[in-house]
């Protein structure tokens, strides 16, 4: 028997597979369920308390090139300073809320820690500026692929009262919501400075997103749905 | 005997320096650089609103004022937001009034496609239109009246 002989013992990973699956032999079923749940509970409890630590503004602004950029772009935005205090932070915007979409931005940003710890691509200043247009495009594109996802958490045209807005306001969500507009399709650079050229850039942008069909193509129709729908009821 | 004097001295004379401390505390020795006592309230300076409804020029050549809001556009070196909607490329997209032409020639009397770089900053010549007080007292009338 091949078993029998020690020159032929499972290699150490082998052995371990092995025991990982041999049934208990002196642990009670009762035990093995309840330090399974207190170990899950411990486990997801201090995954997801981690996960929110990442996810705030005091930990975005921990980087240099957050504190020293976006975020001191950021003060005395409207998203920051208005009159009722309600804010909206880096992550409000910038994390999906949903858990599918929030861990695959996690995950892509391990690119950023790349930039951070090993490339420095936006170290200085300068280098910042360098890259702003690509780093806003990305916001851009990503935003633009969700229909504003993240705008969309806390604004939504179904309880906007147009007739509080300004009249240009309102005439141009009234446009908006005929036309199946999206909240960054007017509303680029709230929080942040804009760089040179980025109207053409964000029509690139939608012409990319237009050509892989990631978004329908955008035809104004001039109101048409809204008045059949209008004379369908009437 | 003797050591009583000088203590009523010693006390005559600190309690002489301290009412004379809060004398300087209540005089007008002191200012602040908010040019009040620091327990006067003086309030904020007050809001105008953007007033609205297009409004007629007073001279001919006046720029237009800006029926709108514009506080939160950006407009420097690197980008300028009014141009998102007043742009030739744009006004009728945005359905907002176009550029006069004249912004768009150089100082060497070039046309272009693009915003003159002299024409760039709209502010310095267009302002939002606000009831507000004037700031220099004046006797000024428009061309038309």
């Amino acid at each position: 028997m091949s078993n029998s002989n020690p020159s032929a013992r499972p290699g150490l990973i082998r052995r371990m597979w092995r025991f990982f699956w041999s049934p208990t032999g002196a642990v009670s079923l009762g035990v093995l369920l309840i330090v399974g749940f207190v170990a899950g509970i411990l486990f997801w409890g201090g995954f997801h308390t981690a996960l929110e630590m990442t996810n705030s503004e005091k930990f975005c602004t921990t980087c240099h090139e957050m504190r020293d950029n976006v975020y001191a772009e950021y003060q005395g935005s409207v998203h920051q300073n208005n009159s009722s205090g309600v804010r909206a932070t880096c992550p409000d915007c910038h994390v999906p809320k949903d858990w599918g979409p929030k861990m695959i931005r996690k995950i892509k940003a391990s690119k950023e820690l790349y930039g951070h710890f090993i490339t420095k691509s936006i170290w200085t200043r300068e280098k910042f500026e360098e890259n702003r247009l690509h780093l806003a495009s990305n916001e851009w594109e990503r935003m633009k692929r969700t229909d504003s996802k993240e705008c969309r958490n806390c604004h939504s045209f179904e309880f906007m009262d147009f007739t509080m807005q300004e009249n240009r306001a309102a005439s141009n969500h009234q446009k908006a919501l005929d036309e199946g507009k999206t909240c960054i399709d007017c509303h680029q650079g709230i929080a942040h400075e804009l760089p040179a050229g980025y109207l053409d850039t964000y029509r690139d942008v939608v012409k990319k997103l237009e050509a892989e069909g990631a978004i329908p193509p955008q035809t104004p129709n001039n109101g048409k749905d809204v008045a059949a729908y209008l004379e369908k009821t009437n | 005997m003797k050591n009583a004097i000088l203590f009523s001295a010693i006390a005559a004379a600190s309690l002489g320096l301290a009412a004379s401390f809060a004398v300087a505390q209540s005089a007008d020795t002191v200012t602040s650089l908010r040019g009040a006592q620091p327990d006067q309230d003086i309030g904020l300076a007050p809001v105008y609103h953007q007033e609205e409804g297009r409004q007629d020029r007073n001279y001919r050549q006046q720029p237009p004022i800006i029926p709108h809001t514009i506080d939160k556009y950006q407009i420097d070196v690197k980008a300028n937001e009014c141009l998102a909607c007043h742009d030739w490329k744009n006004a009728a997209e945005r359905g907002a009034p176009t550029l006069s032409m004249t912004h768009y020639v150089s100082r060497d009397g070039v046309q272009t496609d693009d915003v003159a770089p002299r024409r760039w900053f709209c502010n310095q010549c267009h302002v939002p239109q606000v009831n507000a007080p004037e700031l220099v007292q004046n006797t000024f009338q428009g061309s038309d009246n």
